[in-house]
């Protein structure tokens, strides 16, 4: 059966930049303009998972991303690995949601596109860590779902998921249409091919504004929110590390046997 | 409009037993419910409950809600849902518990959207605010990188909390409280996935959360092998487990089970000894609460030397054969 599946991805600052660059200035997260922007690790996880599918079962993905000023190059990722269609959900009413106002956008829209077998998310985004947003399109589309994905699949209206748990997985059978949100042991995201690039540089992503998935401004965005951000600060951190040296790195590593023994640590 | 009244802790039983995450919410819920001047009260459902509801009032709970049902065994979201929406929609609190886990996780959120009030998730801190009595959401934001305080007036106020951030109370055993057992009803037919298999596959010997010593390996070691050769030959020393951050478990290196970080596991050994881990917010979100850090790590600027009280500078294959041949050597006197 080709399975229409739908990829939610979100633009990120890089989550591997350094720790000291991310600074916070009038309670908001600055970075420097050599943090580029890119999809969120575990969005790319969500795309892998839908490309193993269309590479068995065939099928079409359309990848949804939502914000304002999206950097073409790097939300087209999705199409040049291998989503058919992308379409953003770009305006400034979308901008600073919390997981209520981003989840309801998401899932008007998912009505909107109307034809879907699974819904990908990736288990948290890689800015502000919350893990809600595919749970909550599951509820608000009175759909099942099925989190911490490692390995999927779609036989005759059903799919099979084997689930990470602390000690081991479940594999569990759900029906379809259903929310799957996925976790890292999905493998990485194939690299594009050149001939995936060509064809992603001719395609242009559909953009809808919130008129066109029929919601008002007022439940968008900031304007939507049902979680205040009070504050965003840094916790003070003191390094107070001792280096243990030596003339030679391996004295330093012997030095540090004898120090931890003198401090009854072992 | 319906009046919100109480904490209430979702409870977890791991084999039987009130889980450490349980008895580390009812810790940080009793002191919000008494800054409330509000009841504590506990949800614990499973197959069967018995003596964990006591232990619950031990741990702190004016009322301990025990559900017993033969389809909540295992934990399976649209079972679990019903219960926790009727039970909530019955008791209507005014600030809801749950732990960070792998049942929190999957439940908190549908929760919410479910009684269409918002969560906040993996809270590291929880108060009153003495002026609004809302409950003050403080959680670790951009992989570890800040952290972030939220309030909500949509009743419940839901949260999660991290695993190990909030201590239990004394068990006292003699507390006085009501366990009411409580009757809901599963339709089975709204019950749309269905566990067919589940299997363990965490590595023999010491678990991971349990380890008094952590051996840790990061993206450094370069490969699967250092973890099962000088890595574990480290661990075996001490008597500890192996771990690892992120990138070894993306990249297969180790099971995915030994990811110590954000989204892996959370640990608070005695001793941690990272080896060629950079030491990236979203692992150290994992590790922070360990006793000692020992960092071993050839970029004298690497993050970890912040959060370690103790290090050595300097490449893994030169540090790590004289620290364990030397240990041997003080370990045998």
């Amino acid at each position: 059966m080709a399975v229409n599946m739908i990829v939610c991805c979100k633009q990120v600052p890089d989550p591997e930049a350094p720790p000291a660059v991310f600074k916070v200035v009038n309670n908001k997260m600055t970075l420097p303009p050599e943090v580029k922007p890119v999809i969120g690790q575990y969005e790319e996880f969500a795309l892998e998972a839908a490309l193993k599918i269309k590479d068995t079962a065939g099928g079409k993905i359309t990848a949804l991303s939502l914000g304002n000023n999206f950097v073409r190059d790097v939300i087209k990722k999705s199409l040049a690995v291998g989503a058919d269609e992308l379409i953003l959900l770009e305006d400034k009413a979308f901008e600073d949601g919390d997981s209520w106002s981003t989840a309801n956008a998401l899932a008007a829209a998912i009505k909107k596109v109307g034809t879907y077998d699974i819904v990908f998310c990736g288990r948290q985004s890689s800015d502000w860590d919350a893990g809600q947003v595919g749970l909550g399109i599951a509820e608000i589309l009175g759909i099942p779902a099925v989190t911490l994905a490692r390995k999927v699949e779609v036989s005759g209206g059903k799919a099979k998921v084997e689930r990470v748990i602390p000690d081991g997985y479940q594999v569990i059978e759900v029906t379809l249409p259903a929310v799957i949100v996925v976790t890292s042991g999905i493998g990485a995201l194939r690299y594009a091919t050149l001939k995936g690039i060509m064809a992603a540089a001719k395609k242009q992503p559909v953009i809808w504004k919130p008129a066109d998935i029929g919601l008002d401004p007022s439940r968008l965005g900031a304007a939507g929110r049902r979680s205040k951000l009070d504050k965003l600060f840094q916790p003070v951190k003191e390094s107070k590390c001792e280096i243990v040296g030596g003339e030679t790195v391996a004295e330093a590593g012997a030095k540090l046997a004898v120090r931890l023994r003198e401090a009854k640590l072992l | 409009m319906a009046e919100y009244k109480g904490v209430l802790v979702c409870g977890e039983l791991a084999d039987g037993k009130l889980a450490s995450i349980t008895t580390e919410l009812l810790g940080c819920g009793r002191k919000l419910a008494d800054e409330l001047k509000e009841g504590l009260l506990c949800l614990l459902a499973s197959d069967k409950v018995g003596e964990a509801s006591k232990e619950a009032i031990a741990f702190g709970a004016d009322k301990v809600y025990a559900v017993e049902h033969p389809a909540l065994k295992e934990y399976q979201a649209d079972s679990y849902m019903q219960v926790a929406e009727k039970l909530v929609k019955d008791v209507s609190p005014r600030v809801i518990l749950i732990g960070q886990t792998s049942v929190g996780r999957d439940l908190a959120p549908r929760l919410a959207f479910r009684l269409g009030t918002t969560v906040t998730t993996d809270c590291l801190n929880l108060s009153i605010d003495p002026a609004t009595k809302l409950l003050v959401q403080t959680r670790p934001v951009y992989g570890g990188n800040a952290q972030a305080v939220f309030t909500g007036e949509s009743m419940p106020q839901m949260v999660t909390v991290r695993t190990k951030a909030m201590s239990p109370l004394e068990r006292n055993a003699s507390r006085k409280g009501e366990v009411i057992p409580t009757k809901i009803d599963i339709d089975a037919s709204k019950v749309r996935t269905k566990v067919l298999e589940t299997v363990k596959e965490e590595a023999v010997g010491i678990k991971l959360e349990d380890a008094p010593v952590i051996v840790s390996g990061g993206r450094g070691l370069g490969g699967p092998q250092p973890f099962q050769t000088i890595l574990k030959e480290l661990a075996d020393l001490l008597h500890g487990a192996v771990g690892a951050s992120r990138p070894p478990a993306d990249n297969g290196w180790v099971s995915e089970h030994l990811h110590i970080g954000l989204t892996g596991k959370i640990v608070a050994p005695d001793i941690y000894i990272a080896i060629a881990i950079s030491g990236a917010s979203q692992h150290t979100a994992g590790c922070s609460g360990s006793k000692h850090i020992i960092a071993i790590n050839k970029d004298p600027e690497a993050n970890i030397f912040r959060e370690a009280q103790l290090g050595v500078v300097g490449k893994y294959e030169e540090v790590l054969p004289a620290f364990i041949n030397k240990l041997k050597e003080l370990l045998a006197v």
